[in-house]
């Protein structure tokens, strides 16, 4: 085994360059690279990568696909148990999960699965894999809510049964969070996850935008008059929160989910596009996951000075490594162990600056993270002009409103049994609307899990 | 796409546009709004139904032309489509929940002013048709700014104010509302009021003074228009809600006006430079 090789470095634009412009920060392996690394996996009897692949993946299978340098058949092996290698191979927090227990990673560097993932994914679409089969239409019909990566893994795997499948997407554009949220630099729309879609699109799955299941039609009203006989929500996480301190109303206070949506959905960074976007000089993003890694790097390359405010310190930020360790490449400031406790704002109601606290660890919480305290006394001020929270979200209602005997947890969750089956028959559920916010890979787990539920209660019937 | 199958001129800047969305058209009522992107780099609009045709599977909204994006939608014609028309979204008026039996005893006073008379029209057809016939008061500048006067006489009691007297009661709405309380004796279980935040503002500390329940429909800013952004978040009664999932209607005399009004001008400075840029760059307008 030619474990010796170190890991190999994934070409990346330069910070300095990236920081201004929108274009994807890592440039993946080419063919070369990948099957250099792909060579350093071990192989092993009892692959600890695969059980901490949330829809365990065969890892050690595809990579010495990679390595043997049978793209195809490795594309193949992924297809098995993930319809978006492209996308998880971007976004999965890989450090925590297959990598994280990866063997070469005790001593040394693990294999880089992510990247290879990635490589495996975009040569499929490049090469138009036909990897995946579908069996013949069965003639039943499967409404699915949402076109994030709960609801696209669903409605791929019904497709592929032979289902009569029918995404509803509430917004302008498909993907979810995939387009509203996650920045172009670190997901590119058109080149991934518009032809992640339309691989769905040739399985046969319809699309319908513009359509809030709830509002412009409800669950009830496709199953009784349009002859759906299962749905499955992937509506996703839903209203953003705030932490309700004083002065979160001022102009120039906004969510993330607001500051992303404007820059990532409606191109707001783009001349040509009409949505105006509110940078200011200087942002200061609170809340240390993904998301606020998402709002800063925006921020930076729109130009404002951006800074990052967090109340745990930097071991327990809950964003991928790689993210912080772009951000900081790129000139993001962290400052942790400091949490906000009031926006000012000046005598018009535009904001001025964060008051501040500084924190310290204490004992572990019910997360398991040692939990912040306030040092008394210790208040300071951050100048900014734009305060982007990213604390979060809270399930949106409208679905539990409108869906008689669906049943939420007191957190607002959709409750479902292992297998994604609702409180109402025939309705399943999965992803962030019952997880509250999580990442894509766990969304995509989920909506396989109910599509094979789903089948196996539409056979039953 | 989303085919315009009738539009008007109401009055100056004022279109009336209607649109064939039957899904929409299907599930609307009073109260309720509708996101509209004119093309692929339009904005999201949040705009406040009008009116609808279940049998025609339209949906009509009016529109005044202020910024990029309400020009570049009324410079379509009959005929052409618009990208997206996502809705309806929002909650519906709280009358169309009312039992029948209290809602035929009720009686409700409109406050419409300017481009706000439209959304007004549904909420106040919705009434006479469940057997309410409500007074409505139409606030304009002047006679021809005044809109959807015939369609509203035909289902209400219709009361004009105009600020120069050019037509009916000289004055603004908050003085209709007086003189038709004080001098005619009217009496109301609530009011309605839908227009520019000011005059919301004003209609509500009106209404306080005879203590006359006001509920206000807020056109907020937005993005999704689902509940994703928190672009539309007011304060209500000392509560930061959401405009689009708990409203677009609030208890008027909770909700906090000014800084409503703040909240809207927050892109105010962009859109300005917007339009100079769009006049610059546009032949919309038969340069």
């Amino acid at each position: 085994m030619a474990n010796k090789i170190p890991r190999v470095s994934v070409r990346e634009q330069e910070p300095h360059v990236r920081a201004t412009n929108f274009e994807e920060v890592c440039y993946g392996y080419n063919a070369e690279e990948a099957q250099l690394e792909a060579s350093r996996c071990l192989n092993c009897k009892n692959p600890r990568c695969v059980a901490a692949c949330p829809v365990n993946i065969n890892i050690p299978a595809f990579i010495q696909k990679v390595h043997e340098g049978d793209f195809a058949a490795a594309s193949a092996v992924i297809a098995e148990d993930s319809s978006l290698p492209s996308i998880c191979g971007r976004v999965c927090p890989q450090e925590t999960q297959c990598e994280g227990s990866c063997i070469l990673g005790i001593k040394g560097e693990p294999v880089a699965i992510g990247k290879l993932e990635r490589f495996v994914g975009d040569w499929s679409l490049e090469n138009e894999c036909k990897s995946c089969s579908k069996a013949p239409a069965n003639g039943h019909k499967v409404a699915v809510i949402g076109s994030g990566p709960s609801g696209l893994a669903c409605a791929s795997d019904l497709a592929k049964m032979g289902y009569d499948v029918t995404v509803f997407e509430a917004l302008h554009k498909l993907g979810g969070v995939l387009v509203y949220g996650i920045p172009e630099f670190r997901l590119p729309k058109e080149k991934i996850v518009a032809r992640e879609i339309d691989t769905l699109k040739k399985l046969g799955v319809k699309f319908e935008t513009d359509v809030i299941v709830g509002r412009t039609i409800t669950i009830d009203a496709l199953m009784d008059d349009e002859g759906f006989e299962a749905v499955f929500i992937g509506s996703g996480a839903g209203l953003p929160r705030f932490m309700g301190i004083e002065g979160e109303n001022l102009n120039g206070v906004v969510s993330a989910n607001e500051f992303l949506t404007r820059a990532n959905l409606m191109h707001a960074y783009d001349d040509e596009y009409d949505t105006p976007v509110y940078v200011g000089k200087k942002v200061v993003v609170v809340g240390g996951g993904n998301v606020a890694m998402d709002a800063v790097r925006t921020a930076k390359c729109l130009g404002a000075e951006s800074i990052i405010v967090y109340r745990r310190s930097e071991a327990e930020l809950p964003a991928r490594r790689e993210e912080v360790h772009h951000a900081k490449e790129e000139g993001i400031e962290f400052r942790m162990l400091t949490n906000p406790t009031r926006v000012l704002g000046n005598d018009k109601g535009w904001v001025v600056g964060v008051s501040c606290v500084e924190m310290e660890l204490g004992e572990p919480d019910e997360s398991g993270r040692r939990s912040p305290v306030e040092k008394p006394g210790s208040d300071f001020v951050v100048d900014c002009d734009v305060v982007i929270m990213a604390l979060g979200t809270s399930p949106n209602p409208l679905l539990k409103r409108t869906t008689q005997g669906l049943e939420t947890n007191r957190r607002g969750c959709i409750v479902t049994n292992e297998e994604g089956a609702t409180s109402r028959e025939g309705i399943f559920a999965g992803g962030d609307a019952v997880t509250g916010a999580a990442t894509v890979i766990l969304a995509m787990g989920a909506g396989r899990k109910a599509a094979k539920a789903i089948d196996e209660y539409i056979k039953s019937k | 796409m989303f085919k315009i199958v009738e539009k008007r001129l109401l009055a100056e800047n004022i279109y009336l546009l209607r649109i064939y969305a039957p899904r929409v058209a299907q599930s609307a009522l009073p109260g309720q709004f509708v996101i509209v992107r004119v093309d692929e780099h339009g904005e999201r609009v949040p705009l406040t139904i009008a009116d609808y045709d279940i049998t025609e599977g339209t949906v009509t909204i009016v529109i005044q032309t202020i910024g990029v994006s309400t020009r570049k939608l009324c410079v379509l014609n009959e005929g052409d489509c618009i990208a997206d028309f996502a809705g309806p979204l929002g909650n519906p008026s709280e009358f169309v929940n009312m039992p029948a039996e209290e809602l035929k005893s009720r009686r409700y006073l409109f406050v419409a002013g300017g481009v706000g008379t439209a959304p007004v029209y549904p909420q106040v057809k919705w009434l006479y048709e469940h057997g309410v016939k409500a007074d409505v008061i139409i606030g304009a500048k002047t006679a021809s700014m005044l809109i959807f006067t015939e369609e509203m006489a035909k289902v209400a009691n219709l009361y004009v104010a105009t600020d120069d007297g050019s037509y009916g009661f000289k004055g603004l709405v908050t003085a209709k509302i007086k003189d038709l309380i004080d001098n005619e004796g009217k009496q109301y279980d609530e009011c309605v009021a839908i227009g520019p935040m000011i005059m919301m503002k004003f209609v509500t500390m009106t209404t306080k003074e005879y203590n006359l329940a006001t509920t206000v429909s807020l056109n907020a800013l937005m993005v999704d228009g689902t509940g994703m952004c928190g672009a539309c978040r007011v304060s209500v009664g000392g509560k930061t809600l959401f405009t689009c999932v708990d409203g677009p209607e609030f208890d008027g005399h909770q909700v906090d006006f000014d800084e409503a009004m703040r909240r809207q001008s927050m892109y105010r400075a962009q859109e300005t430079n917007a339009n100079e840029h769009h006049n610059h760059n546009c032949n919309c307008y038969g340069k």
